[in-house]
């Protein structure tokens, strides 16, 4: 297996996860056998090819600087599990 | 062993948009928290971001103005990490393909003018606010700045004392508010520095473990922090004491670096392409015509100080130091024709006054015809210079007009001889001490006599006049 338990330890604390044993095992295939599907394409020859930036051939989308309203600050909070004085309220940032 | 110390710097600036980088939220400074937020800048699922062509634009025109080469050809890309700053858990960022490379900008020093190489300059948005104090085991979070549209000016390490980098950063600061990017303001945190400093052996042999300084906001506070830093590394290097790669903060109020804890694995960014944005190509014509769009840059202005006004080099530095400073002193410049008086009191009284009140050229609170009016009432001898300087401090605290600040207050100098020598004659009279000593060879004793006539025409006396006459009737 190309992603060892150890390994999926790691991506899994990047992402604030918390895995089972079972799990790591689980996903440590799963993350192999995507990286071994992926790697078949290391077949083709890519030399003249530019990297692909984006799947879509469009470029420049943009839109002009101006100010419309913003969302309610009800209903931006609403989902928040804690607010105080207008404010996402979360576990403090030691740093 | 020879040591030198290798300095680089990560400016982020807020780019001066009316509104953010990907959404139609205002980025004004300043409203109620979480006011300035959308379903786009707070990264709920299924929102499609749009780049502000603006904020492009403003870039592009700072990578000019620094000498960068403009990418044809550029993208973005998803930086990420989780921080309750950051909506999305990822910030939107150039990784691989920049919109501006390889710069320079040139910064006097004490050994002459220095180049010190950019290595680009990238777009990004910015983070929210979080609040620390006075929430116990909580922080509040406001998300009015997340996604304000920044540029990332990262420079090669070429700057070898704090100095240098301060000479850099206020550069960088002016040429930004000359081509009118970003407002520049520290205490609004639309500019911030991060800092890498390590010190090396001159001949390469040896270096210290570089240490990374974040969000320094103040240029004062940034070239403090790299004082107390190099000399930390100096020492460890010629101590040989062992150096960790880490990031340090800097602590004001102990003017020391306090080393921060467990933010290894925070530097797996895992860059990949932003799937929502397509890429950005610009052509030729576009970035030929905001490079002609540029406006006379810091260097090229005081060149032509020198060259226009026949100003000194110095003053030639510090006016065009700052734009607001520069643009004040070419309006007086208008009204009136000596550069040097206007610049005096530009360099001297007006930037004495901002400092000790913690206040930027821009703030300067009465017009320049003001200055200008105040100049005329010393040359034509309607006040002295030094009553001069007490109708600066009444118009600086209140922008208010010279003329009337003297007629109200009566300040007009007083030249008119009779009415000097009744005032003499009662200081002659009433220090005959003074006056024994004057006549016996004590010359000191006619500098108090002028003081004591002073007093009692509340400094409005005609200097040279009333020594003439003072030092006449005393012979």
């Amino acid at each position: 297996m190309r992603i060892k338990p150890e390994e999926v330890d790691y991506i899994a604390a990047l992402s604030r996860l918390v895995l089972s044993e079972q799990e790591k095992n689980i996903y440590a295939r799963h993350l192999s056998e995507i990286l071994e599907h992926a790697e078949r394409l290391s077949e083709l020859d890519t030399d003249d090819v530019e990297p692909t930036a984006h799947v879509l051939s469009l470029k420049n989308i943009f839109r002009d600087d101006e100010v419309k309203p913003s969302l309610e600050r009800d209903i931006l909070l609403s989902n928040a599990p804690e607010v105080e004085n207008g404010c996402f309220k979360v576990p403090r940032i030691v740093e | 062993m020879e040591v030198q110390t290798l300095i680089g710097l990560e400016v982020h600036a807020e780019l001066a948009t009316k509104s953010k980088m990907f959404c139609s939220c205002s980025t004004e400074f300043g409203a109620e928290p979480n006011t300035h937020c959308c379903p786009i800048c707070t990264g709920m699922p299924g929102v499609l971001p749009m780049p502000n062509k603006k904020a492009i634009e403003y870039a592009v025109k700072a990578g000019l103005a620094l000498n960068c080469d403009i990418s044809e050809f550029s993208k973005m890309d998803r930086k990420n990490y989780y921080y309750p700053d950051l909506p999305k858990a990822y910030q939107i960022s150039q990784y691989d393909l920049p919109l501006c490379v390889g710069g320079y900008v040139d910064i006097e020093t004490e050994e002459g003018p220095k180049r010190i190489r950019i290595r680009r300059v990238h777009m990004e948005e910015d983070a929210g606010k979080l609040l620390h104090e006075g929430w116990g085991n909580n922080s509040l979070v406001d998300y009015n700045r997340a996604g304000v549209p920044l540029i990332e000016i990262v420079t090669e390490p070429d700057m070898n004392s704090p100095a240098e980098a301060g000479a850099f950063l206020d550069k960088l600061k002016a040429i930004l508010q000359y081509i009118e990017v970003s407002d520049c303001k520290m205490e609004e945190g639309s500019l911030r520095c991060d800092v890498n400093i390590n010190a090396r052996a001159s001949d390469k042999s040896m270096a210290t473990a570089i240490t990374e300084m974040k969000n320094l906001n103040s240029f004062k506070a940034a070239v403090k922090a790299m004082e107390y830093e190099e000399k930390r590394h100096r020492e460890a290097l010629l101590e040989g004491d062992p150096t960790v790669h880490e990031t340090r903060r800097w602590d004001d109020a102990r003017g020391v670096t306090v080393a921060m804890r467990g933010k290894e694995e925070a530097h797996d960014y895992r860059y990949f392409p932003e799937p929502d944005l397509v890429p950005i190509a610009l052509d030729k014509s576009y970035i030929e015509s905001i490079k002609e769009s540029l406006p006379e840059l810091p260097d090229q202005r005081y060149q032509r100080f020198i060259s226009q006004y026949g100003l000194p080099q110095y003053d030639a530095e510090i006016l065009t130091s700052s734009k607001y400073l520069a643009d004040y002193f070419e309006q007086c410049m208008t009204i009136y024709d000596n550069a040097k008086t206007v610049s005096n009191w530009l360099m001297g009284d007006v930037l004495r006054a901002l400092n000790e009140n913690g206040k930027d050229p821009s703030d300067i609170p009465f017009p320049p015809a003001y200055l200008v009016d105040l100049i005329k009432y010393v040359d034509d001898g309607t006040i002295s210079i030094s009553i001069a300087k007490k109708v600066f401090d009444e118009m600086f605290a209140n922008g208010t007009d010279p003329g009337a600040i003297i007629k109200e207050q009566g300040l007009v100098q007083i030249s008119d001889e009779g009415e000097l020598l009744e005032i003499i004659r009662q200081v002659i009279q009433e220090n005959a001490p003074s006056v024994a000593d004057y006549k016996a060879g004590k010359k000191k004793a006619l500098g108090y006599l002028v003081g004591q006539a002073m007093k009692l025409t509340k400094g409005k006396a005609n200097p040279q006049l009333l020594n003439k006459l003072l030092e006449r009737e005393l012979n």
